[in-house]
């Protein structure tokens, strides 16, 4: 069935780029908005804007019954979320499936299947996709029989820890009872739960993920993959693709494992499949699916040359898949860079106010995903990002220099970014070289403190 | 629905006969634009990936200027279908020239079949009734006008 109208079910860059990509293909749109949003350039673009309710996105973005009743009443035959708010919400699904409505997005049931770790991992060993070795280990032979297939080094979990908590590191073998021994007793005092569980611990490790897209009867397309090392506390800055000096048979593996995920879940639209890159190792393993478009698509389409919000669309409207896989060829490197409304200074505290003026660079291979113009809110219920600056160039080092030249030619007044420092990582030596883990930018943070 | 020829010939004697000198319709994936003769085309700005020339924000909606002085707006609090009656046959919660205290239920917002009420959270005299029963509303609408008690 064609989508004639589309409800746009998000803001800030993601809604102005699903509004464009709707307009190419002369789709009329009606975007929902909080009081907050409602000068915003997504409101000035859509055919029809409708106010959810207050700036908390509780209070709007967030609200299902909402957004579809606001959808419905507004005649429209589908729903793109776009990603966060409401994109990875099982009822969200559930409610467009029971009211007629389309879900630009993969069905209720494929949502829960991935957004649950423990059936997420059970589904990726059942398509054969690596996921980190280790298991829970009752008795000390147990223990020294797993840590043997495990390899060292390794870590003892606390069962009932979590984010980083209860964990210790075995480098030899022989200190692994030991190791045990003292783990599982502060486990106990700390969580009431002695029991420990191993994990392979991967000393240097990369994120890495495969684009996908299905159609939602068995047939799945990967379209590359994005190396994402770059992370501060697991947010993401820069992204790129290819993955710079991966083997050339690990990255082939990568793409038939993501495949060969979603393939198993007969998965429908777009989606990402992330591993843990393991450097010292040159393996992978499967750390989550993600079931929505994602920030950093547009590397991808770069040197895809597809729409991958135009492809969710076909895919919606149950045109099935495209493109085949042997038409999909990645053409040179690109690189995107997020540019947030935050202080590095001030340990990189958000930045809300009024952006009284802003230049956005053009030039040969560059693109600017951003809803931020001359006089601009940036309102302080969401997230802090305000645009993002994508650079594709025949090999990396061309993209790399088109971004920095980008970068360069960007200017925002009325509020801190983190442009300098964004400019700073480009230009680091280890960054030029490629292939970074995530613990590179860290290190780059420790040394710009030494430094100063 | 589709546009046919005879659609098209009306819509074109429509601008001839209107003070417009250019329409622009889009409607179900179609794109008309019609130019009166001797009118300036208007150039429409190509596609571009960087947002940099977008008009400044428009102002925030001004309600009627010619209005009475000193009415109350009564707003909806949420987004939804608005109900004037309880329900449909029966008499509307309120009409023009009634009596609401600021209690009074004005209408009924629903929801995806949750029903909320709608109160007037002012007393005076409706003296307009702007939302039209069984529409959507958005959060904040305009539904009706009050003049309040002195």
């Amino acid at each position: 069935m064609a989508i004639r109208r589309i409800f746009v079910a998000n803001r800030g860059e993601i809604a102005v780029r699903i509004l464009r990509t709707c307009r190419a293909l002369g789709i009329e749109t009606v975007l929902g908005v909080s009081e907050a949003d409602r000068a915003s350039l997504g409101a000035r673009m859509a055919d029809r804007v409708l106010c959810l309710g207050p700036a908390q996105p509780a209070l709007s973005y967030l609200r299902v019954e909402t957004v579809v009743q606001a959808a419905l009443g507004a005649g429209c035959d589908a729903i793109h979320p776009g990603y966060g708010f409401l994109s990875e919400r099982a009822n969200l699904a559930r409610l467009c499936e029971a009211e007629g409505v389309i879900f630009i997005g993969p069905t209720a049931d494929q949502i829960e299947a991935v957004g649950d770790k423990l059936r997420a991992r059970a589904a990726a060993e059942a398509a054969g996709v690596p996921v980190i070795p280790g298991g829970a280990a009752g008795s000390p032979q147990e223990a020294q029989a797993l840590a043997e297939t495990i390899g060292v080094p390794l870590l003892v979990k606390a069962a009932g820890g979590g984010g980083g908590r209860g964990m210790k590191l075995v480098e030899q073998a022989e200190d692994l009872a030991a190791t045990m021994d003292m783990a599982s007793a502060e486990a106990e005092a700390a969580f009431g739960d002695a029991r420990v569980y191993l994990e392979r611990y991967v000393r240097s490790g990369r994120h890495i993920e495969v684009q996908v897209l299905g159609d939602g009867e068995g047939r799945v397309i990967h379209l590359g993959e994005r190396d994402c090392s770059v992370q501060r506390r697991y947010q993401k800055l820069v992204e790129e693709t290819p993955a710079p000096h991966l083997p050339p048979a690990t990255r082939g593996a990568m793409h038939e494992a993501a495949t060969r995920f979603a393939a198993r879940l007969s998965y429908r639209g777009a989606g990402t499949v992330e591993f843990l890159y393991d450097v010292p190792r040159d393996a992978f393993y499967f750390l989550e699916m993600n079931a929505r478009i994602q920030v950093e698509h547009p590397v991808t389409e770069a040197v895809t040359g597809t729409d991958l919000i135009a492809e969710q669309i076909a895919i919606a409207e149950g045109r099935g898949l495209r493109l085949a896989q042997a038409d999909i060829a990645c053409d040179g490197a690109a690189i995107e860079c997020r540019i947030n409304a935050e202080d590095p200074a001030r340990d990189f505290a958000p930045s809300p106010g009024t952006v009284s003026a802003v230049h956005w660079p053009t030039g040969e291979g560059v693109r600017v995903d951003t809803h931020i113009v001359d006089g601009a809110m940036i309102p302080p219920f969401y997230d802090s990002m305000i645009a993002k600056v994508i650079a594709h160039g025949p090999d990396r080092a061309a993209a790399l220099a088109r971004l920095r030249t980008a970068l360069d030619g960007v200017r925002i007044a009325g509020v801190a970014t983190n442009l300098a420092f964004q400019q700073a990582v480009l230009a680091d030596p280890d960054f030029a070289a490629g292939g970074v883990d995530t613990s590179f930018l860290a290190r780059f943070l420790d040394r710009a403190k030494v430094a100063a | 629905m589709t546009l046919t020829a005879a659609d098209v010939d009306r819509i074109i004697d429509l601008l001839n006969a209107s003070r417009f000198d250019r329409l622009s319709l889009e409607m179900d994936g179609l794109k008309l634009d019609l130019v009166r003769n001797g009118a300036a085309p208007v150039a429409r700005p190509a596609p571009s990936p960087v947002a940099v020339t977008a008009p400044p924000a428009p102002p925030p909606p001004i309600e009627v200027a010619t209005r009475e002085a000193g009415l109350v707006e009564v707003r909806s609090p949420l987004l939804g279908i608005y109900y004037r009656a309880p329900r449909p046959g029966e008499p509307p919660f309120v009409d023009i020239g009634s009596r609401v205290e600021p209690d009074t239920i004005i209408g009924i917002i629903e929801v995806m079949k949750l029903m909320n009420t709608a109160r007037a959270g002012v007393g005076g005299e409706v003296v307009e009734i702007l939302a039209r029963n069984g529409e959507l509303v958005e959060h904040g609408e305009l539904l009706l006008l009050v003049r309040p008690d002195r």
